[in-house]
């Protein structure tokens, strides 16, 4: 399966990433921008799907500072 | 009183940490491949960019063979000083409560800083006396330290923060200008901070040698006795 594993900073923790693409559009003419996170996006094709929430506890995130959101990659696997 | 420091690929203070607990005791490397901590009273997971830092710092180097031994000898009460990205290691295997963060100026940080030792009575900082200034060294990028709200009223009651930066001295951001941790057996400690950068007047401050003295004093104490 083609999987897709969203990892983003969690709620209330300080993301000065974000903070830097927030203040970097308006001055790009992007009015009305709020709220930016900066998070990661980690594809990968696994036989087994129901290992994903385990390797996003041991190793894929940091539960303590971030969430994860498993997606259906969708299409076939990359070969 | 023999110091072992861990070797990964991507680390870069692992001579310096070396040299500076080679000062105070015998000091050997231990290579991050094997399963052998050659018989040390205390280890040293020194700075650096373990396997590249890939994913997030410390987070694969967590798993490397060598940290199997380095765990169990930190469960049995083994002393573990993490320096830097020591420290995110050890924060990623769990040994240490929260997370290094990148800074909050987004910036590589390099710089002397100023410490105030919060708990003297720890086998990492006995050598100091509580509120005693330190001049050492941070330099990362990753250094914000991080717990959630009810994590940290548990760590400041259970006297697990050591170290802070001095008022005005916070290079990163980190919550309650916190610099070093323990956990709460008070075996593992880790800090931003390099210590082994600040053994020789020619560097301009030699306070990072008490924490490797107070591991010193407090193995030949309570280990070797």
């Amino acid at each position: 399966m083609r999987a897709r594993v969203l990892v983003r900073p969690k709620a209330g923790i300080l993301d000065p990433q974000g903070q830097a693409v927030e203040r970097a559009l308006p001055a790009l003419g992007f009015q009305g921008v709020r709220n930016v996170r900066v998070g990661r996006l980690i594809e990968l094709d696994v036989d087994d799907p129901t290992e994903l929430p385990a390797m996003c506890e041991r190793l894929l995130t940091n539960p303590l500072i971030e969430d994860w959101e498993i997606e259906d990659g969708g299409g076939e696997e990359r070969r | 009183m023999k110091f072992g420091v861990v070797r990964f690929p991507g680390s870069c203070d692992d001579v310096d940490a070396l040299q500076a607990a080679a000062r105070v005791g015998e000091a050997v490397i231990l290579w991050h491949a094997e399963h052998d901590l050659q018989g040390v009273d205390a280890v040293i997971v020194p700075g650096g960019f373990s396997y590249g830092d890939y994913l997030r710092a410390g987070a694969i180097a967590r798993f490397a063979p060598v940290m199997a031994e380095v765990e169990e000898f930190a469960r049995e009460g083994g002393l573990v000083l993490g320096i830097c990205n020591g420290f995110q290691v050890l924060c990623e295997a769990r040994l240490l409560p929260g997370a290094l963060l990148p800074n909050v100026s987004l910036k590589f940080v390099f710089r002397q800083v100023e410490l105030d030792v919060v708990r003297a009575d720890t086998a990492f900082t006995n050598g100091s006396a509580a509120g005693q200034r330190l001049s050492i060294p941070v330099k990362h990028t990753t250094g914000r330290y991080y717990a959630p709200e009810s994590e940290l009223g548990r760590l400041e009651a259970a006297g697990q923060v050591v170290l802070r930066y001095a008022p005005g001295h916070n290079p990163n951001g980190s919550v309650r200008d916190i610099a070093g941790v323990c956990n709460e057996a008070g075996n593992v400690f880790g800090l931003m901070p390099h210590p082994e950068h600040a053994v020789d007047p020619l560097s301009g401050s030699v306070d990072g040698l008490t924490i490797l003295e107070s591991m010193r004093a407090h193995v030949e104490q309570h280990v070797l006795a």
